[in-house]
């Protein structure tokens, strides 16, 4: 097991426009457009990726979004705050937990009541649950990409000992819908905790195995290493966020560098971030956090506080008039709510800011001049969510 | 009957009104908003701070340097999004009983939040900081007969998307933007849907099934009503 960084030469900006160079240089042998989705298996849903092609090489490429738009943006306008949760589960559907804390917590700012200890441990508990989950899929799915399909296998497998974690503490695999303004609706069950101890040994055991196997691996290597970089400035300026920008080299991570929130501030965690930013550090990123996560799960296990779960809340919510941003650190990146109320029992306006949408906007710059195969890559190593993009 | 919130609020809860609460200054936000007041000046219309996230509202000659100041000057490299606010209250037309009565009542006047406002249409933004963990929003009206803003893109790359999405929802021009065209709806769709007085038809047709699912079982209706503050439950 490597635990050192490994350092790719080329300045991206240099790649980027050698890229360039060539696309505009050679012999026009005329354009073909080809369409990618929406039902292309690389895609995860319905993207639909319009791409011109010069031979083998991208020129443009145009990602066509909102065959899932539900329109959540609008549809919270006619519910309560409660509600609201029902729906804002649906946007990253793989860690619909994660996309419920910072909305309950935009709320709870505008009431300005605080839910007890025991609740904000027991949050950040299923929070970094729903990150092993969500970004474990991805360490399996990313092998899929370039043709090895065994650790797929292993990430569905060994996924499903963590649903059932969240499956056991809040009675839905994939929409808990778990979370009160307050606190929570329930407590652990008996015995969970020993068993999610076991689970997170299992996941760091994993981690390991996808090490060994794609990390070092030539084939794997050579189909990501100095593919789709992502520089840092131009990164930050889409908005391009969580662990897709810390393997541009931005070591910045709102679960210690935001607003405190949830149990992070006590917890003992690392950053990782990667110089190269392509496909394979934002791989490596991930397989990092993963197990920075299943460290933070057994810590959190260890100093689980005692107390109530829910916190006095009026059995009718009414938002005191006012507005609030906030924004945490989601599997995908930065999830952001921004909540408007103006005193009623539902909000006036709430602008959803999910992680995929910024994530995938710079898609038509990051895929000019790349070749086919490694759209494929590019687009598995960005790790999006329909729903999430299309909201 | 559905109560009307400003009514009953006897405390007044508006943003920045209670020193030392939730909406009281921050003193980072503080020296962030002293070192944008200096390079902005005059485009400032108005400042305050929502839950401790300063929000500033500029003239629409300044909102394109605001965001080269922001970036620049104040190193907010991020662009977390843009948006647009419709601060006319949803129309209710024949009264507060008619149409869909599942639906939180909101107050009837059109109120502005945060840094105030003029006239009903509103985009907003917020930008962060990488490197100094700092984050600001900021606002520009709209002037309702003409629906246009300058555009981001020059300054925020991901701009494009946000500020596409904007003027299908809301019908705001951003200028200079190098192809505003839908983003998520069909290019047949007609109106601009995030806009308050464009109906949710879902509802209109057929109100929200959500309170058959509270109602109680017989002998119990009377709890089950006060708990959703329901209108008027039938006994079915």
């Amino acid at each position: 097991m490597t635990t050192t960084t490994p350092h790719f030469e080329l300045d991206p900006r240099a790649l980027r426009h050698l890229a360039d160079a060539q696309v505009n240089v050679e012999l026009d042998t005329g354009d073909m457009v080809l369409n990618l989705g929406p039902q292309h298996p690389a895609t995860h849903g319905t993207l639909r990726l319009v791409v011109r092609l010069d031979g083998e090489r991208v020129v443009a490429a145009d990602p066509v979004i909102g065959y899932m738009h539900r329109g959540y943006e609008k549809l919270t306008e006619f519910r309560t705050y409660p509600q609201v949760t029902t729906l804002i589960n649906r946007i990253d559907w793989l860690s619909s937990f994660a996309n419920e804390v910072p909305f309950i917590w935009a709320a709870e700012l505008l009431m300005e009541i605080e839910a007890p200890p025991r609740a904000q441990w027991i949050r950040t508990l299923l929070t970094e649950l729903s990150r092993i989950a969500t970004i474990y899929l991805f360490l399996g799915e990313m092998g899929l990409q370039v043709g090895a399909l065994t650790p797929a296998f292993w990430a569905f497998r060994d996924r499903e000992l963590v649903l059932n974690l969240i499956e056991a503490a809040t009675g839905g695999r994939f929409h808990p819908n778990f979370n009160r303004i307050g606190g929570l609706k329930d407590d652990l069950p008996w015995g969970w905790i020993a068993e999610c101890r076991r689970a997170m040994r299992r996941i760091l055991d994993g981690c390991d195995d996808f090490e060994d196997v794609l990390v070092g691996n030539e084939i794997f290597e050579a189909r990501t290493r100095g593919v789709g970089i992502i520089p840092a400035e131009l990164g930050a300026a889409y908005g391009v966020s969580g662990a897709n920008l810390r393997a541009s080299g931005v070591d910045w991570d709102l679960r210690r560098d935001g607003r405190p929130y949830l149990a992070y501030p006590e917890l003992d965690f690392k950053v990782w971030t990667h110089p190269d930013g392509d496909s394979f550090a934002r791989y490596w990123v991930r397989l990092q956090e993963t197990r920075e996560s299943a460290r933070m799960v057994l810590q959190l296990l260890d100093g689980l506080p005692s107390g109530p779960i829910m916190a006095k809340v009026p059995r009718i919510i009414k938002v005191p008039e006012g507005e609030c941003w906030v924004e945490t650190e989601n599997p995908l990146g930065q999830m952001g709510y921004y909540v408007i109320s103006k005193g009623a029992t539902g909000p006036f306006r709430v602008k959803i800011r999910s992680a995929s949408f910024s994530n995938v906007s710079i898609l038509p710059w990051l895929l000019r001049g790349v070749y086919v195969p490694d759209v494929i890559t590019i687009l598995a190593s960005l790790y999006f969510i329909l729903g999430d993009i299309d909201r | 009957m559905p109560e009307d919130p400003t009514a009953t609020d006897a405390t007044p809860t508006g943003p920045g009104e209670r020193a030392g609460g939730r909406d009281a200054p921050d003193p980072r936000g503080a020296a962030l908003l002293d070192a944008l007041v200096a390079r902005l000046g005059d485009g400032i219309i108005e400042s305050a701070f929502a839950c401790g996230t300063p929000v500033v509202r500029v003239r629409r000659e300044a909102w394109r340097r605001a965001a080269e100041v922001a970036k620049h000057d104040l190193a907010c490299d991020y662009l977390s999004f843009i948006s647009g606010i419709d601060w006319q209250p949803a129309p209710r037309p024949a009264g507060d009983d008619s149409g869909d009565t599942s639906a939180p009542v909101q107050p009837t006047e059109m109120t502005f939040g945060a840094a105030g406002g003029a006239g009903r249409f509103q985009v907003f933004a917020h930008v962060s900081s990488t490197a100094r963990h700092h984050g600001l929003t900021l606002k520009v009206d709209v002037d309702e007969d003409e629906m246009r803003v300058p555009s981001w893109v020059p300054v925020y790359a991901g701009a494009d998307w946000h500020e596409r999405e904007c003027w299908e929802m809301f019908g705001v021009v951003f200028d200079g933007h190098p192809s505003l065209r839908r983003l998520y709806l069909p290019a047949e769709f007609e109106g601009h849907p995030l806009r308050k007085d464009f109906p949710l038809l879902a509802r209109e047709v057929k109100p929200w099934p959500g309170l058959v699912d509270v109602e109680g079982m017989p002998g119990e209706a009377t709890e089950a009503t006060e708990a959703t503050e329901a209108t008027e439950v039938s006994p079915g």
